[in-house]
């Protein structure tokens, strides 16, 4: 490998984007594709379940076999609200893997003895967001009710390209929300993207099952992306 | 204490930026029960120090053995480790499994 590769590529990963190292296994050639040239790469249509699968592997194309490493920054959650549902959320993301930061300005739901072990931010969005530094590979999850916290997180979390943005509340309660945001001038399509009401339909009674239900949700769309059906 | 692949590519170009000579040797394949998954990287240098593992320890000193070679002629080498292989008796490779590991030079 040349050293100039082995540099940019640690360097992608640093910047927590997704880099996939394609070797060919004949010939031993070796070129790096960073995560916004995926898509019109000669072997985009290996790379991209590949990537979605999270694994490295070798694959067969006509013009040869490759070895494709893949490179993904450890997936994050974020919530807003330190809520009865995030106290279930929280231990049952940490065994799925992502790591997980809990916001919420209300200094009295947002108490460490409510919430050991996690990234607490007792602080508003506007301050705390920036901070934690939505991408990618950051799924967001609004689940406070309040609209003067919800609502600007929500907004955040669309232009910053969250592979997953979801909202607690009912049809009722989001149409009032997607009102509030419109008057933010969040776009449509980008209002389309939330999902709301949130997390699979699996009949989710209690706050642990709609924590499952939650992470069911972001499981699909982080391995089978933003069109695949449950 | 486990050392994350992460560290160990960052380690790898930190190494090579001392101007020390690096290998990279890299899991390609498995079948069975393999100790590390695909993706798994040992880096070794010109002194046979070495960072990371390709199987938690059991062929990894015929891969350190195999990084010099390919430090010295510059050329990739794939190994492959098996239950059927000799050599990977002699290495200890017993959980039943096969693995293919790339070794290359940091140029």
């Amino acid at each position: 490998m040349r050293l100039d590769l082995l540099t940019a590529m640690n360097a992608e990963r640093a910047a927590r984007r997704a880099a996939v190292l394609v070797t060919a296994l004949e010939g031993g050639g070796q070129r790096l594709v960073r995560e916004a040239e995926i898509a019109r790469d000669a072997l985009a249509d290996a790379i991209v379940p590949q990537l979605r699968s999270g694994k490295s592997g070798t694959v067969e194309a006509p013009s040869g076999r490759y070895f494709l490493e893949i490179h993904l920054p450890p997936p994050r959650i974020v919530v807003t609200g330190a809520v009865h549902i995030s106290q279930a959320l929280v231990p049952m993301a940490k065994l799925l893997g992502y790591d997980i930061t809990v916001i919420d300005p209300r200094t009295a739901f947002a108490t460490p003895e409510r919430f050991p072990d996690v990234k607490l931010l007792a602080e508003w969005p506007d301050e705390a967001l920036p901070k934690v530094g939505l991408d990618n590979w950051t799924a967001f999850v609004a689940l406070t009710h309040d609209p003067k916290i919800d609502d600007p997180a929500l907004e955040a979390a669309l232009a910053s390209g969250c592979f997953y943005v979801g909202a607690l509340g009912s049809r009722k309660t989001h149409g009032r929300r997607v009102e509030s945001l419109k008057k933010r001038d969040v776009s449509d399509d980008a209002i389309a993207r939330i999902h709301a009401p949130i997390g699979l339909d699996i009949g989710a009674a209690s706050p642990s099952e709609i924590a499952l239900a939650i992470l069911a949700e972001i499981t699909l769309r982080l391995r089978r992306g933003p069109e695949a059906k449950p | 204490m486990s050392v994350r692949d992460d560290d160990v590519l960052a380690t790898a170009e930190r190494w090579r930026k001392e101007g020390r000579t690096v290998a990279i040797a890299t899991v390609v394949e498995t079948w069975g029960s393999a100790p590390r998954p695909v993706g798994s990287h040992l880096i070794v240098d010109g002194e046979q120090n070495f960072l990371g593992s390709v199987s938690g320890g059991c062929v990894e000193g015929d891969v350190i053995a195999a990084a010099g070679d390919v430090i010295e002629s510059g050329k990739p080498k794939m190994l492959e480790f098996g239950v059927a292989d000799e050599a990977a008796w002699r290495a200890g490779l017993s959980c039943g499994g096969n693995i293919r590991v790339y070794v290359e030079k940091v140029d």
